[in-house]
């Protein structure tokens, strides 16, 4: 009952609310446009630090620093699109899972007295939290993290109703015509490269808002935290809820870290214990975090050769052609 | 035969699993017996001061182990400048003290050398530390006297991952795949090396089996794993998905054996350095280049010249137009996907040389083969040699002027400013990829 509570309150955790909006930002590039985008840990993390620069190396005032921190990743989506957006899909691919590695390299080696290396910049929350209206704790979350999450799913929610009305515009469905058939597209006279440019740009900015989550949550922000995983975790999500719904990342988040504490709380109850109903040689209790990733691993592959829609999708959306 | 891949992967998974358990029952008896033994953690490490005339051992250095529970314990280095330091075995961190009045007059520590040193004890694994000693700044040799050791390390470098970018180069060519986990196989290279070569096998054979290994690794995968997702129609962008999801499924699993350690062979680890004018280099550093070279050019001229070269290069340009030509693709493509595993797995053994063997060994070099290959020209054999070489050495030569564990961004701008000039790459075929 432990693990199964457990689980309940680990799929509506911070970590599922910034992993959420991570997967809303790559469903607009992934699910709506087509476009493959391997490094939405980069668009997290330039959000992220952007925010954590403005506000403690440079002073700004909080929504100064969410400002920075959204332009930044805006930046960072034209630095990437610019060269690859004419180019076939994997350009696109390769050129963002690179830049979200270097990214996280840059911010761990990089401008240490700005950046402080691998230890990240800390304490910028103390305004924030200063307006938090918790005071107690509810369902064993604490009143900080309750503050963070009312903060975080609210925006999943304001922005999943702005990702719909986008969606059902004329310009949403120029984005659908492009992932499906880009040369009718541009028979038609609009400017895919326009459109594709546009895409990734609001995906990124709603990856950094993800940042600003993952930033308040842990009131640090450290290049650890934008690791690849972080990528293809948000990545299996949106596929596990299907990509181009509107609900599916969010249905997708949940699900995800739900079902992954759930495992982690079966191996673990598996593994602890003096005479432990897994031997010690096959696995002990350190063990538990690869295990676990290696079934996220086998649960993408599985999903991507049998059930590409995911729980909501439609087959045919997701028959990727390039 | 609906289920036909998800079956295999599980068996691959099983087996891949059998046989590490295997190798790790076989190279890990130590450690275990180090866990169930009374808990002693050991601290070691060496006192040597480099300055510009070479290294010299510090003996009568003091250094202090203050452990998790606050007790503290000493021991003075020897004339060979090691310590040794044996502390009782508690979760939680420890902090090594160097006592910097008990260093010889003339030897201090580095500036923005740490001390006291923190570490997180969580096992009873042996903890190695090193404090930097000597005057001033390491980089005493001017700027240009360095361009020539950069430009040999660059070569050096660029020479064996062009192993690994001509690998991926071959398969992206015939099937079409830009397989995110080609990293893993470089690293499967390094790590069967390393548990063969720990069992007691010479390097050279262990090496050998690796390679071979690999070469039926890449087989097996692409048999039993890409063949049958191919046959159900799977486009060529969900594969890349489904290759990244095998990317994170295998190193994982590689984390899962060897738990993040960080490995050397055990022959040829530091090998006697040989000056030529400028620059320093081993034996080993050029039977390793020699090695790459020899695969490189046999590779290449395999494929001008044999008829499974000629059917290889038939393939990647038209696989429909090959198969009414009487060429067995399924066949070519099995071929292709051994020889690109067995360069990956030589570009990991080769490694595992000049960079520690580590689960994500090959994950992190996917990047500057990326950028190889995209330099060069996606899916052009000569483009991913030269490729290899130019991003190779643009990342050796980048170190002169920016931080070291930057230098991987130099090919991230490179790859960038092709893409924005040339985005056919320096070899690629004119033909229309937007």
């Amino acid at each position: 009952m432990d693990i199964l509570m457990s689980a309940l309150r680990a799929g509506f955790s911070v970590d599922a609310a910034y992993f959420c909006l991570a997967a809303i930002g790559l469903n607009v590039q992934f699910g709506y446009a087509g476009l493959i985008n391997f490094g939405q840990a980069g668009f997290l993390a330039v959000g992220a630090y952007g925010f954590a620069v403005g506000s403690v190396s440079l002073g700004l005032p909080f929504f100064a620093a969410i400002g920075l921190g959204l332009l930044c990743s805006v930046a960072l989506g034209l630095l990437l699109g610019v060269p690859t957006l004419r180019l076939r899909a994997d350009y696109l691919a390769i050129a963002t899972i690179a830049a979200s590695e270097v990214l996280r390299l840059f911010f761990g080696a990089a401008f240490q007295g700005v950046f402080h290396g691998r230890d990240g910049i800390s304490g910028f929350s103390a305004g924030f939290q200063a307006a938090n209206p918790f005071q107690q704790p509810f369902l064993g979350y604490r009143p900080t993290d309750l503050w963070v999450m009312t903060v975080g799913w609210g925006l999943v929610v304001v922005v999943s109703v702005f990702v719909w009305s986008i969606m059902r515009a004329p310009w949403g469905r120029v984005l659908k015509a492009i992932r499906e058939d880009e040369d009718a597209v541009r028979s038609l006279g609009k400017s895919v490269y326009t459109y594709k440019m546009q895409a990734l740009a609001i995906g990124g900015l709603i990856g950094a808002l993800g940042g600003f989550i993952v930033a308040l949550g842990q009131n640090s922000v450290q290049p650890d935290n934008f690791s690849f995983d972080l990528t293809f975790i948000v990545c299996t999500m949106l596929i596990l809820g299907g990509a181009a719904r509107i609900m599916s990342p969010v249905v997708g988040a949940v699900l995800f870290w739900a079902l992954l504490s759930l495992v982690s709380g079966i191996l673990s109850a598996l593994t602890e214990g003096q005479d432990p109903v897994i031997p010690t040689w096959l696995m002990t209790g350190d063990q538990i975090g690869t295990v676990r990733f290696i079934l996220v691993g086998v649960a993408l592959v599985l999903l991507m050769v049998y059930r590409p829609q995911g729980i909501f999708g439609d087959r045919k959306e997701m028959a990727l052609n390039a | 035969m609906r289920f036909r891949p998800a079956l295999c992967l599980v068996l691959l998974v099983v087996a891949f699993f059998g046989a590490g358990s295997v190798a790790v029952a076989a190279t890990s008896p130590a450690v275990t017996a180090g866990v169930d033994g009374p808990g002693v953690v050991k601290v070691t490490g060496k006192l040597v001061n480099r300055d510009d005339t070479g290294s010299a051992p510090v003996a009568g250095g003091t250094v202090t182990v203050t452990d998790a529970s606050g007790a503290k314990h000493s021991a003075t280095s020897l004339a060979d400048g090691s310590f040794s330091v044996e502390v009782p075995f508690k979760v939680g961190t420890i902090s090594i003290e160097l006592d910097e009045t008990s260093l010889p007059d003339g030897v201090a520590l580095r500036e923005g050398g740490r001390n006291p040193i923190t570490r997180a004890v969580s096992s009873t694994l042996p903890l190695t530390v090193t404090f930097v000693l000597g005057k001033g700044d390491r980089q005493t040799l001017s700027w240009v006297d360095q361009v020539p050791q950069s430009l040999f390390n660059g070569l050096y470098f660029g020479l064996i991952i062009s192993l690994g970018a001509l690998g991926l180069s071959l398969i992206f060519g015939t099937t079409g795949l830009t397989n995110f986990a080609h990293g893993e196989m470089v690293t499967f290279g390094a790590l069967v090396t390393y548990a063969l070569n720990v069992m007691g096998a010479d390097i050279w054979l262990a090496g050998l089996l690796a390679a071979g290994l690999a070469a039926a690794f890449g087989f097996a995968q692409d048999r039993f794993f890409w063949r049958p997702i191919r046959r159900r129609g799977t486009s060529v962008l969900a594969m890349m998905i489904i290759s990244i999801g095998v990317q994170f499924i295998l190193r994982n699993t590689y984390q899962f054996f060897t738990g993040g350690r960080t490995e050397t062979y055990r022959q040829y680890t530091t090998p006697e350095g040989h000056r030529l004018g400028p620059i320093t280099f081993s034996i080993r550093d050029l039977v390793c280049m020699a090695i790459a070279l020899v695969l490189v050019v046999g590779v290449t001229v395999a494929l001008r010249r044999t008829r499974l070269g000629r059917a290889t290069r038939a393939v990647a340009n038209n696989a429909a137009l090959a198969a009414t030509a009487g060429i067995n693709v399924d066949r070519v493509i099995a071929a292709v996907w051994s020889v690109g595993a067995l360069l990956a797995g030589t570009c990991g053994l080769l490694l595992g040389f000049s960079q520690a063997v580590k689960f994500d060994l090959g994950a992190l070099q996917l990047l500057v083969m990326f950028a190889a290959i995209t330099v060069g020209g996606l899916g052009s054999v000569w483009g991913a040699v030269i490729g290899s070489l130019l991003v190779g050495t643009l990342i050796e030569m980048s170190t002169l002027v920016i931080p070291s564990e930057l230098k991987v961004a130099a090919a991230l701008f490179l790859l960038i400013g092709v893409l924005l000039v040339r985005p056919r790459g320096l070899l690629g075929r004119a033909e229309r990829i937007g």
